[in-house]
């Protein structure tokens, strides 16, 4: 009986020791990938840094001035002044958009569509 | 075990018959076996101190060996915790109100050298040289051939340049990574930014510190990690400080002006949404302050904070306010303004005759120095102290940069009866625009004291009352007769009825008395005049403009249209609607300060 304990005891052991290295070895890899991923993020963040003062760098007023400016011939912007403020009635909508949008160039579909109001032609 | 027996029967026997007693015997060998015992016990017991001992060694050299190890070993951060990634840049940014960035940081390089490791020293120089032509050939060359073993080239480079220092291939010339502080929008803002510079430097860091503006004021909150890369959000708007510096730039010139300043402002919260000074700098290129001269003509003066002024009559509002405050008189009061009017051997004049009478709102309206000085005499210096005092115009300034603290107004040693009457028209003190700026806005905002801040507020301030809400709302209207029929008919924007004031002050001679041909115009405005929001100050230093055949200097002339221009372009950026107004005959109205 004794022996038997000792012998369970004993693999019990080796089952844990392989474990504990199995764990090891798990652990030090997860915790490479997270360097790995931490660099990564590092990076990016750097790079973000970067992409936001340049975007702050092209987005400068000076600049885009200038821009409206050398292509007034296109844009026509102008200061904004108080004139540019309307009544919400004096607002030029977008025409609405036909409900037979998709349909007004239509191929020669009669009788193909139901009750498609007859304008399918 | 064999067992040794307690009497054995051989030599009981033969005690017995020598007579002796055998217990004896017994005794004997109990004794011995009680000693045999004790010698095994004893053993066992020393060995398992032996072992516990050793136990104990080996536990506490265990320990000792870690913290050993962990005391010689270098720090290495956690990698598995999730926080330390967080910390990139070791100053957080600025913005403005809105989340556009004022100020950032790029990764950079320095570059320095170990001559030792150097192939061709006399070859890297010249090509230094070529690269960098600011660096002195002569010095690069000594340091280069002389005993150091490490010398600093340059702090900042950029990747072009660092490439070409790579292609020559040096060995011994080396780069150290940098932060770097940028001004993405250059002189935006260049006077509340201020600038940064490099402190303690080693190879592979350099700490950046402020050296002026908000960047020196934050310094310790930018450069703390507990706040985690927070931004610092201002009250400035990107928007309206561009314009701001685009019209006000434009009008500097057209009025031959040599500086110019603007402060716009909430009246309710204190936010300083833009504040210009001309001629400005560009913080990624901070220039030297001048080593010689008048420090106010160097571009890193910011005139509208540090320059204190006589800002002339734009003060004839707080004198008429007090007085209407404390009930001395009323929009109506008929005011002597017969001139010209002569305190011992002084003597007040006005810029036009303006008759022997003339209203309370007309003193303001007409800007009679008469009128305003008798006005000032019916409550005294001391009251008109504490009046200046209570809106701040007495103390430096407490917004948020460095050289806030510089801008202490000039008070007259002796407050005497004379200082009085004078003050009361703008003269015999000095303050910053800003000053003004938060004095106007506390006259016009319902009477309360604003301080001024450049860090974004979410709620009004609720100071202590300096006036009335009646005298505040009389205040208002007051300021907007000055624009409609008075000194400063070209200040009105149509749709955002201005209110303001004008005033031209003779600027002093550095040794005594006033120059005849050089003056600071002013315009303290206020818009819309029917629920006033903004206060919008302009100041030009020595403007002048030909206007119906004469030289004209008087703010009516010079600081107004600016003003008007500003507003003109800043209030729809505000998001501010235009009033419709009914329609006024419009008239010409020659204009005085």
């Amino acid at each position: 009986m004794r022996s038997i304990m000792f012998l369970l005891t004993g693999l019990v052991v080796i089952g844990l020791a392989f474990w504990a290295y199995r764990e090891n070895y798990r652990t030090q890899e997860v915790a490479r990938e997270i360097r790995t991923l931490q660099l990564e993020i590092a990076e990016t963040r750097g790079a973000l840094a970067i992409l936001n003062a340049e975007w702050a760098y092209l987005n400068r007023p000076d600049r885009l001035r200038n821009l409206a400016e050398l292509n007034f011939d296109s844009l026509g912007l102008l200061p904004m002044n108080g004139g540019h403020f309307v009544q919400v009635d004096q607002v030029a909508w977008p025409a609405p958009v036909s409900v037979f949008a998709q349909i007004e160039n239509p191929v020669e579909v009669r009788g193909i569509l139901d009750d498609a109001q007859g304008v399918s032609e | 075990m064999i067992r040794t027996p307690l009497r054995p029967l051989a030599r009981i026997l033969s005690a017995r018959e020598q007579g002796e007693n055998p217990d004896r015997i017994e005794r004997d060998n109990i004794r011995a076996r009680h000693d045999d015992m004790q010698g095994k016990a004893r053993q066992r017991a020393e060995g398992r101190l032996l072992v516990l001992s050793v136990l104990f060694l080996a536990a506490f050299s265990a320990v000792g060996l870690r913290m050993g190890s962990i005391s010689v070993s270098a720090p290495q951060e956690p990698r598995s915790g999730g926080g330390g990634d967080n910390i990139l840049a070791q100053r957080a940014d600025i913005t403005d109100r809105n989340g556009h960035i004022l100020a950032t940081n790029i990764a950079t390089y320095a570059l320095y050298a170990h001559p030792q490791q150097m192939i061709d020293p006399v070859g890297a120089a010249a090509r230094l040289v070529e690269i960098f032509p600011e660096l002195d050939h002569e010095q690069i060359l000594r340091q280069f051939t002389g005993e150091r073993k490490f010398v600093w080239v340059r702090q900042k480079l950029s990747p072009e340049q660092r490439q070409a220092v790579h292609d020559i291939g040096e060995p011994g010339l080396l780069f150290g990574p940098r932060e770097m502080r940028l001004y993405p929008n250059g002189a935006l803002a260049a006077h509340v930014m201020g600038g940064a510079s490099f402190g303690r430097e080693g190879v592979n860091s350099a700490e950046v510190i402020g050296v002026a503006g908000v960047e020196q004021v934050f310094d310790e909150t930018l450069r703390d990690p507990a706040n985690n890369g927070e931004p610092l959000v201002l009250s400035l708007d990107m928007t309206v400080q561009a314009v701001a510096e685009e019209v006000l730039d434009g009008g500097m010139q057209l009025m031959s002006a040599k500086g110019a300043a603007s402060v716009l402002m909430d009246i309710h919260t204190g936010e300083v949404i833009s504040v210009v000074s001309l001629p400005d700098f560009d913080p990624n290129e901070r220039p030297r302050p001048l080593t010689e001269g008048d420090q106010s003509d160097s571009p890193l003066f910011n005139r509208a904070v540090q320059g204190v002024y006589e800002l002339g009559s734009t003060y004839k509002l707080f004198a008429l306010a007090q007085a209407m405050d404390e009930g001395l008189i009323n929009a109506n009061t008929m005011i002597d303004t017969q001139g010209p009017m002569q305190w011992g051997r002084f003597k007040i004049r006005d810029f036009h005759d303006y008759g022997p009478q003339l209203t309370a709102t007309d003193v303001l309206v007409k800007s009679s120095n008469i009128g305003t000085a008798r006005v000032a005499l019916m409550f005294g210096g001391e009251r008109q102290r504490a009046f200046l005092a209570s809106m701040g115009l007495t103390e430096p300034s407490p917004l948020e940069i460095v050289e806030a603290s510089g801008s202490q107004p000039l008070l007259p040693p002796n407050w005497s009866e004379l200082s009085t009457m004078t003050i009361s028209y703008g003269h015999g003190i000095s303050a910053s625009p800003m000053h003004l700026a938060a004095a106007y806005a506390a006259m016009v905002n319902g009477g309360t004291r604003v301080t001024p801040t450049l860090l974004r507020q979410d709620s009004a301030q609720t100071g202590p009352r300096v006036i009335s809400e009646q005298t505040s709302r009389i205040a208002v209207d007051m300021l907007r007769q000055v624009v409609t029929r008075g000194t400063a008919s070209f200040g009105d924007v149509e749709g955002y009825e201005v209110g303001g004031k004008t005033g031209s002050a003779d600027k002093p001679r550095p040794n005594g008395g006033y120059y005849d041909d050089k003056v600071i115009s002013t315009f303290a405005s206020v818009f819309p005049a029917s629920d006033p929001q903004y206060v919008l100050i302009v100041t030009l230093d020595e403007p002048s403009i030909e206007g119906l055949g004469e030289m004209r200097r008087t703010a009516g002339w010079t600081a107004v249209p600016v003003a008007a221009e500003m507003t003109r372009r800043i209030a729809p950026l505000l998001g501010l609607r235009p009033q419709i107004e009914t329609p006024a005959l419009t008239a010409v109205t020659l204009s005085s300060n």
